[in-house]
């Protein structure tokens, strides 16, 4: 028989002995993993922007187009911009801000509680001479969250390409939102109507051709995926509502 | 241990090979002792989450039995399940960490079903039924195999399920355009996990009809 003396002396030191392992290897590989994450966030935004890239030319891809991150305030004011490897205005780098946090620090503030004031990233892509604008996305599936990132023309209204992207949609149903099949019906499309109202884009049911709805503001959700398309449809909404007051102040310029 | 001076077996002794082979087909983890189901229904979409899947488990089983095969005469009969368990969690986060660091894209596809491999009962199982009496080669060899065993299932699943249900095998498209021009469609059913349970029933009619000990009244 072992003594109970034994056997603690038996867990504690199997319990140092695999945190010790388990730290370590943590530690190393650590770095690796935090690229394959940074690789994926701007494989999505080049992505958006009709850029092609593979993990092994994204981040040169990335300083290629990329000429700019902008990160703004909920007044629409510029509260960071870097470029080309250097800050021209603030400190904040739109690149490592978290639309997840901020939406929930906007969502706070606007129930009255004390929340960080909320700031939005914007990247500016440089593509054939054009400026593309590209704005992260991120809100709620049926299952868990769903994110993407949308690019828009330089006449900030039109859509140049989307992406999206979900934890764990259902297979075949809501899933396909980050297929071509949905996401293509996106470039074209506006988010301002002619006299320059916010429309956002709605995924509509039943099909936009069914509906009242400009066919310019909206795309046809996914049968059978409707809390997954709904969700689409409120994240573009409560994405792209921070943006229009400083797309505004810019076209009026 | 004991100071009797037993005769040196080789290396791939009929006992050995039994232990390898022999969990790929009667006494298959899945198809005959039905363990680890849920995982098998989960990553076997595609090919290539499976493939990976598989050998992780291969890894887990195969390391978790040496390791707990060489402390077997160490471990308090009391405590021995909480033992098993802290190596079977700690060889899970590492395989975890590992497909995060170098197969980031696979690993994602994988999810929550790496971290899962913990409550898989087969690893548990080989554990307290054989590492815990075994020595270490033997046990060694005893989880290569009944990795192997579940990695092999998963396999053919995933290929059926890949192959019907999204037309191509190891992501390359096989099913040629042609036929979707005459209007062949995948069929979406198989990515759904039902599809899973019955490919499994179907390799499991046809591995008992043709061993007929297997065969219950």
């Amino acid at each position: 028989m072992y003594s109970n003396g034994y056997i603690f002396r038996y867990a504690s030191i199997m319990v140092i002995v695999v945190a010790a392992l388990l730290s370590a290897a943590a530690l190393l590989l650590q770095p690796a993993q935090e690229r394959n994450v940074k690789i994926e966030k701007i494989q999505d935004i080049l992505r958006s922007a009709n850029i092609e890239s593979t993990t092994a030319n994204a981040e040169q891809l990335y300083d290629t187009y990329i000429v700019k991150e902008i990160v703004i305030n909920s007044k629409g004011e510029e509260i960071g911009v870097y470029s080309g490897g250097k800050f021209e205005t603030g400190d904040r780098r739109a690149f490592l801000v978290d639309v997840k946090t901020e939406l929930k620090n906007k969502q706070l503030k606007a129930q009255g509680k004390t929340a960080a004031e909320p700031v939005f990233p914007l990247f500016i892509a440089r593509k054939d001479n054009r400026d593309i604008y590209i704005i992260p996305l991120h809100g709620v599936g049926l299952w868990g969250p769903v994110w993407g990132n949308i690019a828009l023309n330089s006449d900030l209204k039109t859509v140049e390409g989307v992406t999206f992207g979900h934890k764990g949609e259902t297979p075949g149903l809501g899933a396909e939102i980050a297929t071509e099949i949905f996401t293509g019906q996106f470039p074209a499309k506006t988010i301002f109507d002619d006299k320059g109202n916010f429309t956002s884009i709605q995924v509509v049911k039943g099909g936009v051709a069914n509906s009242n709805l400009d066919p310019s503001h909206g795309v046809d959700a996914i049968s059978g995926g409707t809390i997954t398309s709904n969700g689409v449809s409120a994240m573009l909404n409560d994405c792209l509502e921070n943006y229009v007051t400083y797309f505004q102040n810019k076209k009026a310029l | 241990m004991s100071t009797v001076k037993t005769e040196r077996e080789p290396l791939f002794s009929a006992k050995t090979k039994k232990l390898l082979l022999g969990p790929l087909n009667k006494d298959n983890p899945i198809t005959v002792q039905v363990l680890g189901i849920c995982s098998a229904l989960a990553v076997t979409v595609k090919l290539e989450p499976a493939v990976v899947m598989s050998i992780s488990v291969i890894a887990v089983t195969a390391i978790a039995n040496l390791v707990i095969s060489l402390l077997r005469n160490t471990i308090p009969p009391r405590i021995r399940i909480i033992v098993q368990l802290v190596v079977i969690a700690s060889l899970v986060i590492l395989v975890d960490q590992i497909l995060k660091a170098f197969m980031y894209d696979v690993s994602k596809q994988l999810s929550v079903f790496v971290g899962l491999i913990i409550t898989n009962c087969i690893i548990m199982g080989r554990l307290e039924a054989f590492a815990m009496a075994n020595k270490p080669w033997h046990s060694f060899v005893d989880g290569i195999g009944n990795g192997l065993g579940y990695g092999i299932i998963l396999v053919i699943v995933a290929f059926f399920r890949e192959l019907l249900g999204s037309g191509t095998i190891w992501g390359l498209k096989v099913v040629p355009n042609a036929f979707y021009e005459l209007g062949y469609v995948n069929n979406g059913l198989m990515i759904l996990p039902p599809m899973a349970l019955i490919v499994v029933g179907i390799i499991i009619w046809v591995q008992r009809s043709k061993n007929p000990d297997l065969q219950e009244d």
